[in-house]
């Protein structure tokens, strides 16, 4: 499968045409919780206003990437860059500032239980303008009636489905426009239809806002339809990566096994263990 | 055989070690935990909505639990206390033994104890559950420190909150104490009351029983919060939180009690 422009390792030449280099890029990075090793040498760059999407069976890294990315994590070894800035060398003020051009939705949203679906939106923008409340008002309507939802500003989270949760999670990650967008398993749990509502969002949003978008996910099908790249994550390192178009024709073995749902293939359905006879004579004995 | 044995201890003490390193190491993450609240308190009371609103929940929320029992806590103490000062010809001083014992010990002590339950679990369990569901994350990453926004007001609410909860404990004990000495049993009012004038100080009585609830609050407030922040993101790791922060709170209460009572009234009155 051939190396697609953007969003893959080892083609670290910017190819977009935008001067402005990367968005978001990943030299090398290795990572470990504690003696866990999690990422092994990933390199990876998301161009500006592209939807990339890194992929991968649970507990493979996927969102440990988002962490570093956004500076919750520091990597052992190698670079995390957004916008030219390396992350983990910012100190905690740097942090924020840089924070302020990222939004993220969580994998339940996040939502603030405490605040209305309106006073969440409007959390960011009081925390960092000193917008007046009624331009913070007509704001909050826009974002909101965005992702379809202005109808529900009164409502407080815990009378929201998980669907609307999440786009008002979507609705608040685009507050304050943010440069780089970071989904951290949007489809999860998610019924068919509000399933598709989130996903056109993202592209939508991505292309009317000119975000860069950032999407951990392991629903394959959703994502084909609407990001541009994607990255396969294995075992902490970037086994594959294309554009759609690549992944469906990839005659790759994980990236069929990932896309055709197969129980067992280069991600074994087992976990490794001694022989299955061995094991059962061994308690006999 | 031997081996056993010593592989026993050597694992024993390998336990007691990490156990004992493992507390101090998590004192010490504590203390930095309370120099970054501290901190991260000018941004607090910047916007001192945040606060209030702690301290609506912690203390008025309180108020109810605090007052009933500050109240049979009095009356049950007239009724003991005229039984033993009965026999030595003494119950007109039922209004000093009231008095001293719920402004010197039984208000801040129970007050703590009682906020610790009510509204200290309350904390633990709420900025445990933010982190659970990945609030404080969020957050985090829309550029909003959590210690500033969510933390530091919830301890200051406490801190407030619990020194005027124990001055509530310790008047409606002593009215308690009035309606049982007084009106039930009998004792002359103007003896309940001149008694306790002239046998309570305002310093050092009233004044230690004042720094004793504010040193219970600093403790137990930032118990509750550190607890909270530093719980594992579980529902099992938020319901050990809670308990911990009742525990623990409930054991420094007791065992600061006793050193500041042996500082601050070690031969008092003699």
């Amino acid at each position: 499968m051939p190396d697609a422009p953007s969003a893959v390792p080892h083609a670290l030449q910017n190819q977009t045409g935008d001067r402005r280099g990367p968005a978001v890029e990943l030299i090398d990075v290795s990572f470990a919780y504690d003696q866990r090793p999690v990422l092994r040498g990933i390199t990876m760059r998301v161009p500006r206003g592209k939807i990339v999407a890194i992929m991968g069976g649970s507990g493979c890294g996927k969102t440990t990437i988002l962490r570093l990315i956004g500076g919750q994590l520091k990597p052992r070894s190698g670079k995390v860059l957004v916008a030219g800035q390396s992350v983990p060398d910012l100190d905690a003020d740097a942090l924020y500032h840089l924070r302020r051009k990222f939004g993220m939705l969580f994998q339940f949203g996040a939502l603030f239980t405490d605040m209305s679906v309106f006073e969440n939106i409007a959390f960011p923008m009081r925390e960092h303008t000193d917008l007046s409340e009624e331009l913070i008002r007509d704001l909050v309507l826009i974002k909101l009636h965005a992702v379809g939802l202005r109808g529900a500003a009164g409502l407080m989270p815990a009378e929201l489905s998980g669907g609307m949760a999440r786009r008002v999670a979507l609705a608040r990650a685009i507050a304050l426009d943010p440069m780089v967008v970071m989904y951290d398993e949007p489809f999860a749990g998610l019924d068919p239809i509000s399933l598709g509502v989130v996903g056109q969002l993202i592209r939508k949003l991505n292309d009317a806002l000119g975000i860069t978008s950032v999407v951990v996910t392991h629903d394959v099908y959703e994502s084909l339809k609407i990001v541009d790249y994607l990255c396969f994550v294995s075992e902490g390192r970037i086994v594959a990566s294309g554009t759609a178009d690549e992944v469906r024709a990839s005659a790759d073995s994980y990236v069929r096994q990932f896309v055709d749902g197969e129980p067992d293939g280069p991600v074994p359905f087992h976990y490794p263990a001694q022989p299955y006879a061995k094991e059962l004579l061994t308690h006999v004995r | 055989m031997y081996g056993e044995v010593l592989g026993g201890l050597a694992e024993g003490l390998r336990r007691l070690g990490g156990a004992v390193t493992g507390g101090i190491s998590k004192l010490g993450y504590a203390s930095r935990f309370l120099f970054a609240v501290l901190w991260h308190s000018p941004q607090a009371f910047r916007r001192i909505q945040l606060t209030l609103r702690e301290i609506y929940f912690a203390g008025v929320l309180s108020l109810v639990i605090i007052l009933m029992s500050g109240m049979f806590v009095g009356m049950v103490l007239s009724l003991q206390g005229y039984e033993t000062l009965k026999r030595y010809g003494a119950d007109e001083q039922l209004g000093i033994l009231v008095a001293l014992a719920l402004v010197r010990e039984l208000g801040p002590v129970i007050a703590g104890l009682l906020f610790a339950s009510r509204a200290g679990s309350a904390i633990t369990a709420e900025i445990g559950l933010m982190k659970t569901t990945e609030q404080l994350a969020a957050m985090e990453m829309m550029a909003v420190d959590p210690l500033a926004r969510v933390i530091a007001p919830r301890f200051w609410g406490g801190v407030i909150s619990l020194p005027l909860l124990a001055a509530l404990f310790s008047a409606f004990g002593i009215f308690g104490g009035y309606i049982v000495g007084v009106r039930l049993i009998g004792i002359d009012s103007g003896a309940f009351w001149g008694q306790m004038q002239a046998g309570v100080d305002f310093w050092p009585d009233v004044t230690n029983g004042i720094i004793k609830s504010v040193v219970f609050a600093v403790a137990v407030s930032l118990i509750a919060v550190f607890e909270g922040y530093d719980s594992k993101p579980t529902a099992e790791g938020v319901s050990t939180a809670t308990t911990r922060t009742v525990v623990i709170s409930s054991l420094a209460i007791l065992a600061l009690d006793f050193v500041m009572t042996v500082f601050m009234f070690r031969g008092a009155g003699t």
